[in-house]
């Protein structure tokens, strides 16, 4: 079964910010936008769920954060508790401000590292990806909406017009 | 234009009240010979025969009795002698240390003003008249801290051992030959020269900033806000250096065995962060009362971004200067944190989860840096934190284990506190609240984050 897309190019975002809230109040589905570089509202504009990562860095955090303690404690207080130049090795936290540098480089790497993996799969990007770029126009100064189409084709077609579209195609997609 | 209401006027004046008897409670209370000084200490032991160490001390001391009494008696009486010195000191160092809390608050708020205008930082136009009004208690603050310095050169009080009589001197049984060495910088003239000339310099910024930021709104072009720009990056020159000097003078020769490169930094860190609270707190007072129409939640936003990031800063510096100091553990240096951690453990190690734990687990979310009740919450946190921290540099060098927060240090907590919203609420009921003809101010009202 093959579904109708509209592509709807436009070349300025100050004009793709109204036709993304044009589009929205009367109710075509944004299948996706494609920019090429970072339009600042677009997120809340498309009506978009806010992003989880702060909250996954955190928790990263707090997981880096534990495995510097439990390492360092083994380490340096169970394993092998030497004493290494009058160092106090007796209790982890009469020796902790030493331990501190640890920690804290541990928390940031973990929390860093994670989220950026957690990026990478939440967004499906790896090395060797195929680009799923519909116009080679939109990396360089070209902007395109995907909408669904959902009965009158014609009638969207004269619709995203109205919105200031510099082009629109039909695409059968697989 | 804001109007100084009643309410708040009364408040500021019964916490000056209250702050003044709390103040003259402790001078009366604070013994002036050693005999008083036995009858606490007696009173005492009656007190609490739980506490240990007060109790061995006792015990050692009376089986001394017996073995030696002579040698005893006159231990008795050094001993008796610095106990003397710390209870005498208690008021003194009370006040001092909430009338340096409030000066520097207010230094640190006109030294944030400086930085948003040499930075041309289009989000704070808005809170400038805010920020000019807490340093209308810049020049109270500073006559009253002069007069303090002053009585203390002229030696009424021994908040300052450098200043005691003889410690140069190679005859005296005073004499102290590592203080002696110091004495090039560390002396009373040079000392308030120094204080004196610091403070005029900020004070000038001050008034002269204040001067044409009040003439900026009648002109009709820029040419005193250019005036404010070149005198606020003239000013932050010249307060980085003289911050440091003044931290060195003020704090930390209390311990003039002691030195640490990194004081000024901290000390700086400390107060900024103070600062930008009381910034917030005020801002949030005003836009409650409808006031700040234009201030939106994303001013509040940075605001509490800077509380955050600086509490971070604070604690960076905190450690950094006491894990070196631990670390390499030199009997020189690590008495001060030996002192600090034996006779004041709880504010020393209470006073980190005041300014680091609780405002980075909810000053975290971006959401709660917009709520304003959790805003004024943390800040009370980060106050109270920062008046410890103060609170802990200063007293074990004055008064030892003598140390209690009791009617001198919330009396005088209360009085600067009564002072410092006085002076800031009649200070911005003078000028209108928005500095309407500054260039930024468009994009000031408009500020989304």
């Amino acid at each position: 079964m093959s579904t109708k897309v509209l592509h709807v190019l436009y070349n300025d975002d100050d004009v793709l910010m109204e036709a993304v809230h044009k589009t929205r109040s009367a109710h075509h589905h944004i299948e996706e936008i494609y920019t090429p570089f970072p339009v600042h509202g677009l997120d809340k504009a498309m009506g978009l769920a806010p992003t989880r990562l702060a909250i996954c860095a955190f928790l990263y955090g707090l997981c880096g954060l534990s495995f510097g303690t439990w390492m360092i404690n083994y380490m340096m207080i169970s394993d092998w508790p030497q004493d290494i130049g009058g160092k106090p090795s007796f209790t982890f936290i009469q020796n902790m401000p030493s331990f501190v540098p640890i920690m804290f480089e541990l928390t940031v790497f973990f929390a860093a590292h994670l989220m950026v993996l957690t990026f990478y799969m939440r967004s499906k990007l790896w090395p060797f990806k195929k680009a799923e770029n519909p116009d080679v126009r939109t990396t360089d100064d070209h902007f395109l909406m995907e909408v669904s189409v959902k009965d009158n084709e014609e009638e969207m077609i004269s619709f995203f017009k109205e919105t200031g579209a510099v082009e629109i195609k039909v695409i059968d997609k697989q | 234009m804001y109007i100084f209401s009643n309410k708040l006027k009364t408040f500021a004046f019964i916490l000056m009240a209250l702050g003044i008897v709390g103040i003259a409670i402790g001078f009366l209370s604070a013994p002036s010979t050693t005999q008083e000084v036995e009858q606490i200490l007696q009173a005492r032991e009656h007190g609490h025969h739980d506490a240990a160490t007060a109790h061995v001390a006792h015990d050692t001391e009376s089986v001394a009795a017996t073995a030696a009494a002579d040698l005893h008696a006159e231990e008795h009486q050094a001993h008796l002698e610095h106990v003397l010195h710390g209870l005498e000191n208690r008021p003194w160092a009370a006040v001092y240390v909430a009338c340096i809390f409030a000066l520097l608050i207010s230094v640190g708020v006109l030294a944030f003003y400086a930085i948003q205008n040499a930075a041309m930082a289009g989000w704070s136009p808005i809170l400038f008249r805010v920020m000019e009004g807490i340093t209308g208690y810049l020049l109270p603050g500073t006559i009253i801290f002069l007069v303090l310095l002053a009585l203390s050169g002229l030696h009424f009080n021994h908040l300052f051992v450098w200043m005691a009589e003889g410690v140069t001197d190679p005859a005296s049984a005073n004499y102290d030959a590592i203080v002696a060495g110091k004495s090039a910088y560390l002396n009373v003239p040079r000392w308030l020269i120094t204080a004196v000339l610091i403070l005029a310099g900020w004070n000038y910024y001050r008034f002269y900033a204040r001067k044409h930021s009040i003439a900026q709104d009648t002109a009709t072009d820029n040419s005193d806000y250019k005036k404010i720009f070149k005198a606020s990056a003239a000013f932050l020159a010249f307060f980085i250096v003289t911050e440091s000097i003044a931290s060195w003078d003020w704090i930390m020769s209390i311990d003039p065995h002691w030195y640490s490169t990194l004081y000024g930094w901290y000390v700086l860190a400390s107060f900024l962060v103070s600062a930008v609270t009381v910034i917030a707190m005020v801002t949030i007072y005003l836009r409650a009362n409808g006031y700040l129409p234009n201030v939106n939640t994303s001013h509040l936003h940075d605001l509490a971004k800077f509380m955050f990031g600086f509490s971070i800063f604070w604690t960076y510096l905190w450690f950094s200067q006491f894990m070196l100091q631990w670390y390499s553990n030199i009997p020189e240096e690590v008495v001060y944190y030996i002192t600090r951690i034996e006779n004041y453990n709880l504010p020393f190690f209470g006073m980190l989860v005041l300014n680091f734990v609780l405002p980075l687990l909810i000053l975290l979310n971006t959401d709660f840096k917009r709520l304003t009740w959790i805003i004024v919450m943390v800040g009370i946190f980060i106050l109270v934190g920062h008046y410890l921290d103060f609170y802990v540099m200063i007293m074990p060098g004055t008064v030892g284990n003598e140390w209690f927060i009791g009617a001198p240090e919330l009396g005088a907590i209360a009085f600067f506190a009564g002072l410092l919203i006085y002076c800031t609420f009649s200070t911005i009921a003078k000028q209108p609240l928005v500095a309407e003809k500054n260039p930024l101010m468009e994009e000031s009202k408009h500020f989304q984050y």
